[in-house]
């Protein structure tokens, strides 16, 4: 059992059967990869993950739990956090701020009227926040202005945030893209820094096949909303119909 | 001190000694000179100036902080009112149970418009507030004249079945709004050669009663909640994915920002025990925006000064009519003074809305932050100027 078993899950807009039937296992502790053609239906895939979008059939069960029906920050605070295809962070506030808010979430849940303390009183959220700036190295950005941070910052501290609530699975929507090779290389060497370190499940959407075989324990390869094939990354690049359906495209 | 940061601390005792002294300066001109008509240290005109302070101050924490910019708050300030005059009706005329219940009122209303307003956001937000205070507008005019009186408006009366008190003084008039005693309306007066300022209780307690919610709201902006509601601004969908509910935090802000409506509608009938549904026009709640946006919205005294330039403009400028021009220009030769009236008088007596429209549009236009950002900017000036014309420093100022 994975920690996340997605079941004959299907989704239509409209006319367009973006997800057909898919099934899907993730293993507890590992990086696995869901590629595809353009509008396979990957990030329609992940957004029935999160509660961003409910599928018509199917079941998404997480650690033994459903998550249909579920508000997006239920969800998170089940223990899936995502990362966005451009990052996702709070532009108007400090580095320092953008940290803070996750490790507040994590302690004090989705809401918490605490009107009266200072935020500069929470000696044990503060700490931890600054802890992980330090980890993802940007420690002497805390008080800059997150939006007037470069791609590569922005997005190595939407991962930063995203950690700092030890979430068990955490998604990536094409973590990598319209990034710089030395950037791309940068959030690699993060990724796998951190999937080493820690008890972590990562399920990652990628068009980069460098990153793709560079991270991933286990590939799906999704083609028009079902999966083609799963199987260890070796496999997948001599799979001919692979190659057919994605890698010939790109190759 | 009172568990702040220094600045913090600093800008609260600067706003306590402006309040305090402001019967000094707000007079700075000898009575009889032909500049007193700028004066504006008159106890009901420093009362409106802090009432307007307290209003704009929780206006802020839901619009500065949130974004979310509601229409409708009048509607709370006169719900405030309301329950306060029945209040000296029914109960007592100490002012603390009427502002106390006014409060809890305009909270307990805010939570049912904010329930149903915050189920949107933007423009549709705004909408939802404006209709919902139109309606209350028109409710508290026409259908609730029980409770409300009509057009006429809520007043007291000889014959009020006051439980703690009488109905009339002996001498057979109604009595006053009074803190255990103390009548709202005493005024002592100083005179100081030519100067005379006055010194009113109820611009004392309503003074106070300012420094106590701008010391909450420098409270609320600083802690984690504050810091919250800024998010809740910046990336509602980053919230949502990082296990937060923003509906509670809106809402939470609303309800705040609607009790600090409701206290500054108390305490306007606290100092003249009347309360007409006018006070909920829309006309009002956009008074409120103009204050925040004008002061600067999101910063801590944007809008209490907004409230004290935009209560000045419509107090002072509003009195300036033709024969107040011609006694100013009257050293000119006839021509030239016809022309200089002729030429001032759409600016101001009742065309003192062009001359604050015009303001307000060249603060916007230039100062997007407010007159916050023009003082920090003639302090950033200034600063550069002492040390030389060295290049500003990078760094961003937090919020004020
Ligand atoms: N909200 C929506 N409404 C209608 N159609 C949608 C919606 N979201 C996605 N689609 C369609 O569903 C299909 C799958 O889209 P999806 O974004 O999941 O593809 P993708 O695999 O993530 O592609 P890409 O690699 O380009 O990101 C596409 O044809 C897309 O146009
Ligand atoms: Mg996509």
């Amino acid at each position: 059992m994975g920690i996340l078993e997605v079941k004959n899950v299907g989704k239509r807009f409209g006319g367009l059967q973006a997800l057909g039937d898919v099934n899907l296992s993730v293993k507890e502790n590992t990086v696995h990869a869901i590629i595809g053609p353009n509008g396979a239906g990957k990030s329609t895939l992940l957004n029935c993950l999160v509660g961003k979008l409910i599928p018509d059939t199917g079941s998404v069960m997480f650690d033994g739990q459903s998550v249909l029906g579920r508000a997006p920050y239920e969800i998170n605070q089940m223990g899936i956090s995502r990362v966005f295809q451009t990052p996702e962070i709070f532009g108007d506030l400090t580095v320092l701020e953008n940290m803070l808010i996750p490790c507040f979430a994590k302690r004090d849940g989705a809401f918490e009227l605490n009107v009266l303390p200072s935020v500069l009183g929470q000696k044990d959220v503060l700490e931890k926040a600054e802890h992980m700036l330090e980890e993802m190295n940007m420690a002497d950005k805390r008080h800059m202005h997150a939006a007037a941070m470069s791609r590569g910052d922005k997005r190595r501290l939407e991962i930063g945030m995203c950690l700092s609530q030890e979430p068990r699975l955490l998604l990536l929507d094409e973590p990598t893209a319209g990034m710089a090779r030395a950037d791309t290389n940068n959030t690699i060497d993060l990724l796998k820094q951190i999937s080493d370190e820690r008890d972590i499940t990562i399920a990652i959407i990628e068009h980069d096949m460098h990153v793709v075989f560079s991270l991933a324990d286990r590939i799906t390869v999704l083609a028009q909303g079902t999966p083609l094939v799963e199987d260890d990354p070796q496999n997948i690049r001599g799979n001919p119909k692979v190659r057919e359906a994605y890698l010939g495209e790109s190759a | 001190m009172f568990g702040l940061e220094k600045r913090d601390t600093s800008m609260l005792i600067i706003v306590a000694v402006l309040t305090m002294f402001a019967p000094f300066i707000l007079n700075p001109f000898p009575a009889g000179s032909a500049l007193a008509q700028f004066n504006a240290g008159y106890p009901d005109l420093m009362q409106r100036f802090v009432i307007f302070g307290i209003f704009a101050i929780g206006f802020n924490i839901l619009f500065g902080l949130t974004g979310y910019l509601s229409f409708g708050h009048a509607a709370f300030l006169g719900v405030g009112s309301y329950s306060a005059v029945w209040m000296f009706k029914l109960l007592s005329m100490n002012v603390i149970p009427a502002i106390i219940l006014s409060v809890i009122v305009a909270g307990l209303f805010s939570l049912l418009i904010g329930f149903v307003s915050l189920r949107r956001s933007g423009i549709y937000f705004s909408i939802l507030t404006l209709a919902f205070a139109q309606m209350s507008f028109n409710l508290a005019y026409s259908v609730l004249t029980p409770i409300t009186n009509g057009e006429t408006g809520l007043q007291l009366t000889l014959n009020d079945p006051r439980v703690l008190g009488v109905s009339a003084t002996a001498d057979g008039s109604i009595p006053v709004t009074n803190l255990f005693g103390m009548e709202m309306r005493s005024t002592f007066e100083l005179a100081v050669g030519p100067w005379a300022f006055q010194f009113n209780a109820g611009y004392y307690l309503c003074a106070v009663i300012l420094l106590l919610a701008f010391y909450l709201s420098i409270r609320i902006f600083r802690s984690p909640f504050g810091m919250m509601l800024r998010a809740v601004k910046s990336n509602q969908q980053r919230m949502n994915y990082t296990g937060l509910n923003t509906r509670p935090y809106t809402l939470a802000a609303f309800v705040i920002s609607g009790m600090y409506a409701g206290l500054a509608g108390g305490l306007m009938a606290s100092m003249d025990p009347l309360a007409g549904a006018e006070r909920m026009q829309w006309t009002a709640s956009g008074e409120v925006v103009l204050m925040t946006i004008l002061g600067g919205a999101g910063t801590l005294i944007g809008p209490v000064l907004g409230a004290g330039f935009i209560k000045y403009f419509e107090n002072i400028f509003s009195k300036i009519n033709d024969g107040v021009l011609h006694s100013w220009f009257s050293f000119m030769p006839d021509g030239l003074e016809n022309a200089m009236v002729t030429l001032i008088h759409p600016f101001v007596g009742k065309g003192w809305h062009l001359t604050l429209g015009i303001l307000f549009m060249l603060v916007v236009i230039f100062l997007p932050g407010g007159l916050v950002e023009g003082g920090q900017r003639i302090r950033k000036w200034a600063k550069n100027k002492r040390s030389g014309g060295e290049t500003p420093t990078g760094k961003t100022e937090p919020a004020e």
